[in-house]
C-alpha cells in the first residue's frame, strides 16, 4: 500500500512540475518590511521631484554651468584674496576648533558614558541619559551653535560649545556601548575583592575599552573637522570655512573655492590615512 | 621587571597627557578661544533660552509655513539619499574586492567615491550655489554628492562582509557575473544596505538644515529668517518641528532596522 501511495504522489509531482514553479524565496516579515520601505522611499523620491522649488531654472544649462565651474575650480585654482600661509593658518584654526570640540566632548562623554552604561549604573539612569543624548542629537549642530551665539556672540566660543553638544551625544553612545561589552564577571570579581566604584572604572572598565574609545574619538575628530568647516561658513566661527563662505557668497570667485577645496581635501585625506595607520598600530599593541 | 612596567606605563601616560596639553594650548591660542568666556556663556545661554527661546501663542500662526518648508527639506533629503544610494550601489559593486570587474575599475570607482566623500556637503552647497542659485536643486545635489560618497564606502564594506564565500561558491558552479550579483550579492546585503540608507536619511535631514542656511532654501532658511530678525519665539518653533521630525524618522528607521536585521 505504502509503495503505491508513493508512486501516486511521484506522478502528481511530475505532472505539476511544468505548471508550478518551485518557490525559492519565502515571504517573511523582514522581506515584507524591506519591500514596503523600498516602495515608500521610491514613492517619496518621485513626489519630491515633482515638488521641487525649481525657480524657473533650466536644469540642463545649470548642469553644464556646473561642469564648467568645476573644471575652472579644480584645474585653475588661484589665490586672490589670501595667501598660501594665510590659508594654512586658517586650516590650523579649523583643526584647532575640531580638536577643542573633540577634547571637551570626550571628557564630558566619558563621565556621561559611564552613567549611561547599563552594567555600571541602574537601568533608569541609563535610560534618562540615553534619552537626553537622543534629544541633543535631534537638533542640528548649526542650530546649537546659533543658539549659543546669542549668549556668547558669534565666534570660536559659540562654535566650540555648540559643536561640543553633538560630539558629546555621539561619543556617549559609542563609549557606553563599549563599556557595556565588558564581561560581567570582571566587575563582580573586583566588587568581591572590595574595590570601590572608581577603582573598578579606572582599573577595569576604561583600560579594557581604551582601544575602542581612542578609535571612536579619532573618528569624531575627523567628523568635527568637516563640521568645523561648515560652522565657519554658517556661523562665522572663523577658519577655512569662513574663507570659503566669503569666496562663494561675496567675491563669487570659483577658482579660489577650488584652492580652498584642495586644502580641505588634503587635510581630510591625511587624517584618514593617519587614522588607518593609527588603528593598525593600536590593534598590534592591544 | 614589575616596577619597570609600571614606571614605563606611568611615563607613557604622562607623555601622552603632556602632548595633549601642548596641542590644547596651541589650539586655544590659534582659535582665540576664551576659556573663561566659554564657561561663563553656558549658564547665560541657559537663562536666555529659558527666558526667550520658546514658542508663544502668536508664533503658532506661522506653523503652516514652517511645516511646508520642513516637508520640502524632508523630501529633498529622502530623494537625494535614494538616488545617491542607487548610484552608490553600482559604484560599490564595481569597487568591492569580491565583485569588481578588474582592479583598474575597482580603484577608479573607489577613488571617485573618496573625493566625493571628503568634500563636505556644506562645501558642495557653496560650489553648486553658483549655477543652481537659491533653488531646492542646490541642496539636492549637495546632499546627493555627499550621500553618494558615504554610501559607496558603506556599501563596499557591506558587500565585502556579506558575500565573500558565496561569490566564490557560485563562481565555482559556473554562474555568470550578473547572476552572481543579482542572485547572491545584492539579496544578501540588502538589509544592511537599507539600514545604511535610513541612517543617511537621518544625517541628511540635519545637513539639509545647514545647507538651507547657506543657500537660502528649506527649513534652514526659515530658521535663519526668524533668527536674524530676532523673532526667537518663531525660531524656537522651527527648532521644535525639526526635533519632532528627526525623532519621528529615527523611530521609524529603528523599527525597520529591528525587523530586518
Amino acid at each position: 500500500m505504502e509503495a503505491n501511495e508513493q508512486v501516486v504522489t511521484g506522478e502528481q509531482l511530475l505532472n505539476s512540475k511544468s505548471t508550478k514553479r518551485i518557490k525559492i524565496k519565502t515571504l517573511t516579515k523582514s522581506t515584507i518590511v524591506i519591500r514596503i520601505t523600498m516602495f515608500f522611499l521610491v514613492l517619496l523620491t518621485i513626489i519630491a521631484f515633482f515638488n521641487f522649488d525649481y525657480k524657473e531654472l533650466d536644469i540642463g544649462e545649470a548642469m553644464l554651468a556646473t561642469f564648467a565651474n568645476m573644471k575652472a575650480m579644480f584645474l585653475e585654482p588661484h589665490f586672490k584674496h589670501f595667501t598660501f600661509t594665510h590659508a594654512l593658518h586658517q586650516v590650523f584654526v579649523t583643526l584647532g576648533l575640531a580638536f577643542l570640540t573633540t577634547l571637551f566632548g570626550a571628557i564630558i562623554a566619558v563621565f556621561l558614558g559611564l552613567l549611561a552604561a547599563e552594567n555600571l549604573t541602574s537601568k533608569r539612569v541609563s535610560a534618562v541619559i540615553k534619552g537626553a543624548v537622543a534629544f541633543i542629537r535631534a537638533v542640528p549642530t548649526v542650530l546649537w551653535v546659533l543658539i549659543f551665539a546669542v549668549a556668547a556672540g558669534l565666534g570660536s566660543v559659540a562654535a566650540v560649545i555648540g559643536m561640543t553638544f553633538h560630539s558629546v551625544s555621539y561619543l556617549v553612545k559609542a563609549y557606553s556601548e563599549s563599556f557595556e561589552e565588558l564581561d560581567k564577571g570582571v566587575i563582580e570579581a573586583l566588587q568581591a575583592s572590595g574595590a570601590n566604584f572608581w577603582q573598578i572604572i579606572f582599573q577595569a572598565v576604561i583600560p579594557s575599552s581604551l582601544t575602542y574609545m581612542i578609535s571612536w574619538t579619532f573618528l569624531r575628530f575627523e567628523i568635527n573637522f568637516a563640521v568645523a568647516i561648515a560652522m565657519g561658513a554658517a556661523a562665522g566661527a572663523g577658519g577655512i570655512g569662513f574663507d570659503m563662505f566669503m569666496a562663494s557668497n561675496f567675491y563669487l570667485d570659483i577658482r579660489e573655492i577650488g584652492t580652498i577645496t584642495f586644502f580641505i581635501l588634503a587635510v581630510a585625506i591625511l587624517l584618514e590615512v593617519f587614522a588607518t595607520k593609527f588603528k593598525k598600530k593600536l590593534k598590534v599593541n592591544g | 621587571m614589575q616596577a619597570d612596567f609600571f614606571a614605563k606605563k606611568r611615563r607613557n601616560s604622562l607623555g601622552f597627557l603632556l602632548i595633549l596639553g601642548a596641542i590644547t594650548f596651541g589650539a586655544i591660542v590659534i582659535t582665540e578661544y576664551n576659556l573663561v568666556k566659554g564657561f561663563e556663556s553656558l549658564p547665560r545661554a541657559v537663562t536666555w533660552a529659558l527666558g526667550n527661546f520658546y514658542p508663544t501663542q502668536e508664533s503658532l500662526s506661522r506653523l503652516p509655513g514652517i511645516l511646508n518648508s520642513l516637508l520640502e527639506t524632508l523630501l529633498v533629503s529622502i530623494a537625494a539619499t535614494t538616488v545617491g544610494a542607487s548610484f552608490a550601489l553600482f559604484f560599490a559593486v564595481m569597487g568591492s574586492n569580491t565583485t569588481r570587474v578588474n582592479a583598474f575599475f575597482g580603484s577608479i570607482s573607489r577613488g571617485i567615491a573618496t573625493v566625493f566623500r571628503n568634500i563636505d556637503v556644506a562645501a558642495w552647497a557653496m560650489i553648486l550655489l553658483f549655477s543652481f542659485g537659491q533653488s531646492s536643486l542646490t541642496g539636492y545635489f549637495a546632499l546627493f554628492f555627499g550621500s553618494f560618497g558615504f554610501l559607496t564606502r558603506a556599501f563596499v564594506e557591506t558587500i565585502d562582509e556579506a558575500s565573500g564565500g558565496s561569490v566564490e561558491a557560485l563562481r565555482a558552479t559556473g554562474a555568470s557575473y550578473f547572476s552572481i550579483i543579482f542572485q547572491s550579492v545584492i539579496p544578501s546585503s540588502v538589509p544592511q544596505m537599507i539600514s545604511w540608507v535610513l541612517f543617511m536619511i537621518e544625517t541628511n535631514i540635519r545637513s539639509a538644515t545647514l545647507i538651507g542656511l547657506l543657500t537660502g532654501s528649506g527649513i534652514g532658511f526659515t530658521f535663519n529668517l526668524y533668527y536674524k530678525s530676532l523673532n526667537y519665539d518663531i525660531a524656537s518653533l522651527v527648532v521644535i518641528t525639526i526635533i519632532v521630525a528627526i525623532l519621528f524618522i529615527e523611530s521609524i528607521s529603528n523599527y525597520v532596522r529591528r525587523v530586518i536585521l
